[in-house]
């Protein structure tokens, strides 16, 4: 089974309603912004009101894995840059373009700079993940003679990892609008 | 301030009674949306629990200052929470003990009448599911008909009058709830009655269940008649009572009729409905007292809580009867049906005796409304 990764773990097994909730919320504000909770709890409840919770306050649900008794939920924090539309990298292609050439068969360099734990649970097939926060670091997985097509959730972090590997004398290509309204094929948990 | 705690058997008082009340319901909107506590005369606030950690101040302007307020959760936590946040605060609250868990699961005892012979007739109100469920009691011995899985309040009802459980019947395989027929059975060991044509594919030993078959309870001889009514599954089965009630399990409620579709088959079984509905209850006597084994509004329910009504009245005034044009009517119960009960496959599994979820996993299952009816 894929370990899903995350930044910090709350530990609610055995609590029942709100306390799942309220240590969640606590915990979160030591979050960074961007990065991944992990939440255990027992009570089957917790799902549908993390994720009720999660819309509410603008964080984003990733989903939830059963291990027998206890569901370990994931949650990624919100973070403030995800909400500035505004991008910078010239290449674009857009997620329909990128499906078609997918459907061709044509091998292609697809780098998910999401967090693991997003990756987990849904990503294209065959895509390498490099969080954007370790891509400076791990820039020798990548063919630097190939295009390289760069997605996140929504085209902004694909949009700084562009411009970082364009920085770098990679070919980078942003996918927009990103897995967000991804309808071509994904796996994942 | 201090708050109080409502039980669901209070709760159903209110409802009967008609009172008025005020629910704050804590639970995440999808919840709320789907299923809630339903009375006449019921006013609701939906504010999920974790929009309120940081406090009440916010909600407070919306709740009323002359009202009983009643808050609900899920299982009863986050109601205790606001409950204490929204007392602090000088309001005067209540929150409903056990929350929907403990709503879904309470049954009602409510006396429908007496038998020919000095028996009686009791319909259990499970108000918070709209599930009905029976126990005909006559010289010493009882039947209980429906059953729901919360086994020990049959038992226990059965104990208090003296009685001893001898007939457990299901008028079909139930697809919203979970019987608890099998169960009572075994314990009291009394005889397990099925439909044959529902119980094709279960895993145990049954009383086949048949157009015809005549069940004494007690000497005095009260007769349980069953009657081959299929339409909201192929085998449903009616039963008449000492020549006075006629049991309608899912096939006729007070303000509608079954739903065709929950075991896959709408479109087979559309004619079978009507030819029940239409053809061989009308050849009953209108005199008879029709007690459902759902209700799907709580308009459904009469002054004393019960739910039942005379088949004459039910012919006049029931829509799901009173459809002349057959395609008009296949229309109405295959189209624009609501949304299935939750859980509805697992629960047929379930009462086939395939599956055997715990006691949490089936309380789960049957979470949510009945949705057995159209109209």
């Amino acid at each position: 089974m894929n370990e899903v990764k995350a930044n910090q773990t709350v530990d609610a097994k055995g609590l029942a309603c709100p306390m799942p909730i309220v240590r969640t919320k606590k915990a979160m504000k030591e979050l960074e912004a961007g990065q991944v909770m992990e939440i255990l709890a027992t009570d089957k409840g917790s799902k549908a009101d993390l994720k009720a919770w999660s819309e509410s306050t603008g964080h984003q649900y990733l989903g939830t894995v059963e291990e027998g008794e206890v569901l370990k939920h994931y949650v990624r924090k919100a973070s403030e840059y995800e909400e500035q539309p505004e991008r910078h990298h010239p290449h674009v292609i857009k997620n329909d373009e990128l499906t078609e050439k997918i459907a061709k068969g044509e091998s292609l360099q697809i780098l998910d700079v999401r967090e693991e734990a997003e990756y987990a649970f849904g990503h294209i097939p065959g895509a390498l993940s490099v969080p954007f926060g370790r891509l400076q670091q791990e820039l020798n997985k990548l063919n630097q003679d190939e295009p390289i097509y760069v997605i996140c959730r929504t085209g902004n972090r694909s949009d700084m990892a562009a411009q970082l590997l364009e920085s770098k004398e990679f070919k980078a290509v942003n996918v927009v609008p990103g897995m967000n309204s991804w309808s071509g094929k994904v796996e994942g948990i | 301030m201090s708050f109080k705690k409502m039980k669901a058997s209070e709760l159903t008082t209110m409802i009967v009674n008609k009172e008025p009340l005020f629910i704050l319901d804590v639970r995440n909107e999808a919840d709320f949306q789907d299923w809630k506590v339903e009375g006449h005369d019921f006013n609701y606030l939906n504010i999920p629990y974790f929009e309120l950690l940081d406090g009440v101040e916010g909600i407070i302007e919306q709740l009323p200052k002359d009202q009983v307020i009643l808050v609900v959760c899920a299982k009863e936590g986050s109601s205790i929470m606001v409950a204490e946040m929204l007392s602090d605060e000088g309001l005067e609250v209540s929150y409903l003990e056990g929350g929907m868990k403990a709503w879904s699961e309470h049954l009602e005892p409510v006396k429908v009448g007496e038998l020919s012979t000095g028996g009686e007739m009791y319909q259990f109100v499970r108000m918070g599911k709209g599930c009905l469920s029976y126990m005909v009691i006559s010289d010493g011995e009882a039947a209980i008909i429906d059953a729901t899985r919360m086994i020990d309040v049959y038992l226990d009802f059965a104990k208090e009058k003296k009685v001893k459980i001898t007939h457990v019947f299901d008028t079909h395989l139930h697809a919203d709830h979970i019987s608890g027929g099998r169960d009572i059975a075994a314990k009291m060991d009394a005889v397990y009655w099925l439909p044959p044509k529902d119980a094709e594919e279960v895993t145990f030993n049954y009383a086949k269940l048949e157009d015809g078959s005549e069940v004494k309870i007690g000497e005095t001889s009260i007769n349980i008649h069953a009657l081959y009514s299929p339409g909201h599954t192929i085998g449903s089965t009616s039963f008449v009572v000492d020549e006075r009630y006629l049991l309608t399990g899912d096939i006729l409620f007070i303000d509608s009729i079954g739903r065709p579709d929950l075991a896959g088959l709408a479109d087979d079984w559309v004619g079978d409905l009507r030819e029940s509905l239409y053809k061989r209850y009308k050849q009953l006597s209108s005199e008879l007292i029709v007690l459902p084994a759902h209700f799907m509004m709580i308009d459904e329910l009469n002054d004393d809580g019960s739910v039942a009504g005379k088949l004459g009245v039910l012919f006049k005034q029931n829509h799901g009867l009173n459809i002349e044009d057959e395609s008009e009517f296949r229309k109405i119960v295959t189209e624009n049906l609501p949304p299935q009960p939750n859980a509805y496959q697992e629960i047929r599994q379930t009462n086939m005796g395939k599956i055997t979820p715990d006691n949490d996993k089936q309380r789960e299952m049957e979470i949510g409304p009945n949705r057995c009816a159209v109209r």
